[in-house]
């Protein structure tokens, strides 16, 4: 049950570790309970020609009131526990997983799998990123969902993604992964389609949805390819035995990474199948930041650092993480350029900064990508949070106007620092950290990622990572500017919502500033706990006044060791010195100035462009309108893929179905009809007739037994 | 004597069957089941001239089996002539769904 | 002697037999019939089976028989002169399938005739030796009374079921 727990420090004893999961299902099911509650009563309300008292004027009902202790009590219970956890294991000397084992899930044949968790470095990295910043997301929801008809739903669904999350970061097999995995992805659904009524919002949670299946088909392969070759589908005993068992760069182990790459390519949202994400944005702005920014899309990067051992074994498999990560975090960034709709730029940013993290996971620096995952979780949930905090007071300020204005639009925002001055500096906090600034927390994630792409050049497909680290560099700069872009056209310059609109906007509740505050502080110094060596004993270390160097790196070694062993073994160690010279000093100086200036330079030319309201706008045209456009890979994939399928669909329904099978099977009734038809010709209803088919049976009979 | 016994008993059965096929009377229908069942227990007896004692109990109880049978099934033929006033099996033709 | 007599009776049987079949009027075909069991009787005989024989006329030839032309009268069924013999196609399949029945059994036994049932059946007399010690109905008492006394039961149990339902079908009322 326990693993091998050994070491100076003594063994790894774990504090109720299932409680971490259990928590938020309990919420999840007493939240769920309050909203089949209101539900009923609120029908029932309407059926009597009321008005549902939790409306406006109304005293809240208790259905109403206890969610909000209940739904972000059980995440920041478990958030606790998780930290006991986390503490103890600090104190411990951990070399192997600590497995829990609860029941056996299913035994079929040689297959068996355990409902169990893993308790390692790495699942407890991402415990703690899910339930904390979860903890702080669902706070904040409790302000940003506070008139919403379905608060009680919202935190149940919200809470059941938790749960989810939870099953996939700890859970010890493919198959529990998975749970989680398909959880995750449900929960997703039902959230941004939360607005059901909402014709275009259900559509995006179909479209994620459907989106989401293409990349599980490779995952559920790569899961098939990996029993019928290992016999198992544990972590450890895969991991164990996969450097013996698999070729170096094997066309197995190659195909697994590519079908894990292809499914998590559509969790994390990446090319090809990153088109759901943006239309994600549909969902409450709380769902998009705790979903699709902070935690399930990293999924596809916690997996790739999970199966670390498999993706070292694959060269090519690992080199195609990368190459996707970078074309994906270039790609989005320059869609991001030219996004009107705050939520969709932060989106397109998030598709870009996840390209980050595969970049880093695919080179190999898989301490590197979960240290921008946690960095992001922080950043980007602050930012997403932000912009619900404005599109929250936009709304209002456009609802008690009657305004049809689009609440979303940068355009029509403008100017906004007067009237929110915290969510003003948090958010500049942010930018500062996604744009890679020092000290922030990005500059040190992403610099490192940047840094070990370059640090590949001269091994194995060493130019593919020399153009790997260009792109990375370039979507860097881009990030700078379309981040800026955003701070300049929602906070600065004139107002451009509306002059009775203008006096209506107003600051976020503290239950909302809160959580925004801790997580800008988060952003500082979250990126202080993997500061590089190189980087902490000079000048941008404070001389060695960080006491925490390279500390994530050393943590998360148990869990990434094997791998890097693996990589070290077969394809060289890093380089010490970027592509075209320089040590990581020089670049981390040279990337935090250039993006420096590419933060004031754009933020001056943005402020020189006059941006009309919405409404009196006119779309882009040229280059433009491409990016507007984004590519235009939605109608690309409508033309290719999505008409093709329902032609084909339809050829399946109307000619396939209707006319073969329909065909096939009416056909055979038929037959049996006329079968039937002759056999009641011999049922005369007379005597003889029988008896005498009676004597044949008899002759037959007699005939095979005398002869 | 034993082979052209059995012989014997199974011409008579032949015999038995082609009256149970080609009459319309019940009763002689009736008729010729008996005597297919005396064909078989001449077998019977036949054989157990050189076999044992068996054969004859065997015998035995067909003979009895053979009266229940005839009891009930000339009651049954009384029953159904009441019905239709003839034994002629032709027109019993209700024996199917 | 009883070489001769059993192909006499054999004769009888089997030519009373198909009479039976063939007569039209039913008294007479029952007539025909109480003549095949009467030479079947004589085989019986023939074959050591005293008491049978002696059942054989008493119960089937005296009892069932007569059972069976009081039913005849009783439904007065001798004045009923219609064609009771199928003819054509039903007749020609009748007379095939029945010949090929009796064509098989024949063919069977014949083919069994110089080591009968695999050499089984010897001519030991073993019949003859338990009738002389125990005379004829002695001989069959014990298998009878002990070896199928359950069947025995059961048959008595038979017979009475047989009454009652051929008394209730029979009935005018229930």
């Amino acid at each position: 049950m326990e693993g091998d727990v050994h070491g100076a420090h003594g063994a790894f004893e774990p504090f109720l570790p299932g409680l971490v999961i259990l928590l938020p299902l309990v919420g999840f099911l007493l939240n769920g309970a309050l909203a089949l509650a209101a539900g009923r009563r609120s029908a029932e309300a309407v059926r009597q020609g009321r008005e549902p008292d939790f409306m406006h004027g109304h005293e809240r009902p208790l259905t109403h009131r206890l969610p909000t202790w209940i739904g972000p009590g059980v995440v920041g219970l478990a958030f606790v526990v998780a930290l006991i956890n986390f503490v103890r294991m600090m104190g411990a000397d951990l070399h192997e997983p600590v497995i829990r084992t609860y029941w056996t899930w299913m035994a079929t044949g040689s297959l068996k799998v355990e409902a169990a968790i893993q308790l390692d470095q790495l699942s407890m990295v991402m415990m703690l990123v899910v339930t904390g910043v979860g903890f702080l997301i669902h706070v904040f929801s409790v302000g940003y969902m506070g008139e919403d008809p379905g608060y009680p739903r919202y935190f149940a669904y919200l809470n059941l993604f938790v749960f989810f999350m939870l099953i996939l970061v700890m859970g010890a097999s493919f198959p529990v992964l998975f749970v989680g995995w398909e959880g995750v992805g449900f929960c997703s659904y039902i959230l941004i389609g939360y607005w059901f009524t909402d014709r275009e919002k259900a559509d995006a949670g179909k479209k994620a949805f459907i989106v989401n299946r293409i990349g599980d088909f490779g995952f559920l392969v790569a899961m098939f390819l990996l029993y019928t070759t290992f016999g198992t589908l544990n972590f450890v005993e895969i991991f164990d035995q996969a450097p013996s068992v698999l070729v170096y760069g094997g066309g197995l182990v190659t195909a697994v990474t590519l079908l894990l790459l292809l499914g998590a390519t559509g969790k994390s949202a990446q090319i090809p199948l990153y088109v759901w994400l943006p239309d994600a944005m549909a969902g409450p702005t709380p769902v998009s930041a705790l979903i699709h920014a902070a935690t399930m899309v990293t999924a596809g990067v916690y997996m790739v650092a999970r199966t670390s051992v498999l993706f070292a074994l694959a060269p090519a498999g690992s080199l195609a993480v990368a190459l996707i990560g970078a074309a994906t975090a270039l790609f989005a960034a320059t869609i991001g350029l030219a996004q009107y709709d705050i939520k969709r730029v932060l989106a397109y940013s998030t598709i870009s900064q996840l390209g980050y993290m595969f970049v880093g996971v695919g080179v190999g620096a898989y301490a590197a990508g979960i240290f921008h995952l946690m960095t992001h979780a922080f950043f980007k949930a602050l930012l997403f949070l932000g912009s619900g905090a404005v599109i929250h007071a936009m709304h209002h300020a456009l609802h008690h106007t009657h305004s049809q204005a689009d609440p979303q639009d940068m355009r029509n925002m403008g100017g906004l620092r007067k009237f929110m001055p915290i969510t003003w500096i948090v958010m500049w906090v942010a930018t500062l950290a996604i744009a890679g600034i020092w000290p922030f927390a990005g500059f040190f994630s992403k610099d490192e990622i940047i840094w070990y792409a370059g640090a590949r050049a001269e091994g194995p497909y060493g130019q593919w990572y020399t153009l790997i680290w260009v792109a990375c560099l370039a979507a860097a700069m881009l990030t700078a500017i379309y981040m800026t872009r955003l701070m300049v056209m929602t906070f600065h310059g004139r107002n451009r919502t509306g002059e009775k609109e203008a006096h209506h906007l107003h600051e976020a509740p503290p239950v909302m500033w809160v959580p925004l505050v801790v997580l800008a502080v988060l952003s500082v110094f979250g990126g202080w706990v993997n500061v590089p060596q190189a980087i902490q004993e000079s000048f941008l270390g404070g001389f060695g006044l960080l006491p925490m160097a390279e500390w994530l790196h050393h943590w998360l070694h148990p869990v990434t060791g094997p791998a890097e062993e693996i990589l070290t073994r077969y394809a060289g160690g890093f380089a010490h010195h970027a592509p075209f010279g320089g040590g990581e000093l020089l670049w981390a100086v040279l990337s935090t100035s250039a993006a420096l200036a590419v933060v004031l330079v754009s933020a001056r030319v943005v402020s020189g462009i006059a941006y009309k309201p919405a409404h009196e706008d006119v779309e882009p045209t040229g280059l433009r309108r491409v990016l507007y456009r984004k590519y235009y890979v939605d109608e690309l994939y409508d033309a290719l893929v999505v008409r093709p399928v329902v032609r084909l669909s339809r050829f399946a329904w109307k000619i396939v179905d209707q006319g073969i099978v329909d065909g096939v099977a009416n056909g055979l009734g038929y037959l049996a009809r006329a079968f039937g038809w002759i056999a009641t010709l011999f049922q005369t209803g007379s005597v003889n007739t029988y008896a005498f088919f009676l004597v044949v049976g008899v002759l037959v009979v007699l005939w095979r037994v005398a002869f | 004597m034993l082979i052209e016994a059995l012989i014997l008993s199974a011409l008579l059965f032949g015999v038995g069957t082609l009256g149970v096929l080609l009459r319309r009377n019940a009763i002689i229908m009736f008729l010729c089941i008996e005597l297919q069942l005396n064909a078989v227990n001449l077998a019977f007896v036949a054989l157990s001239r050189y076999l044992g004692i068996d054969g004859q109990v065997f015998v035995f109880f067909v003979m009895t089996v053979a009266a229940a049978e005839a009891a009930v099934g000339l009651a049954i033929i009384i029953s159904i002539f009441r019905h239709y006033e003839t034994v002629n099996v032709d027109n019993f033709n209700l024996l199917k769904w | 002697m009883a070489q001769i007599l059993f192909y006499a009776m054999a004769v009888v049987a089997l030519g009373s037999a198909v009479a039976m079949v063939t007569r039209k009027s039913p008294v007479a075909s029952l007539l025909y019939m109480v003549t095949t069991l009467a030479s079947l009787a004589v085989i019986f005989v023939l074959f050591e089976a005293h008491f049978l024989a002696a059942i054989q006329v008493i119960v089937y030839a005296g009892a069932i028989m007569v059972l069976f032309l009081f039913v005849i009268m009783l439904l007065n069924l001798g004045h009923d002169y219609r064609k009771d013999l199928k003819g054509g196609l039903a007749a020609v399949l009748s007379l095939g399938v029945s010949g090929a029945l009796a064509g098989l059994l024949v063919s069977h036994f014949r083919a069994s005739a110089p080591e009968p049932f695999a050499g089984r059946i010897r001519d030991s007399g073993i019949l003859e030796s338990l009738i002389a010690e125990k005379g004829a109905v002695g001989a069959m008492a014990r298998p009878l009374y002990v070896d199928y006394v359950v069947a025995f039961e059961v048959t008595g149990i038979l017979l009475l079921v047989a009454v009652v339902g051929a008394l209730a079908l029979a009935k005018r009322r229930v």
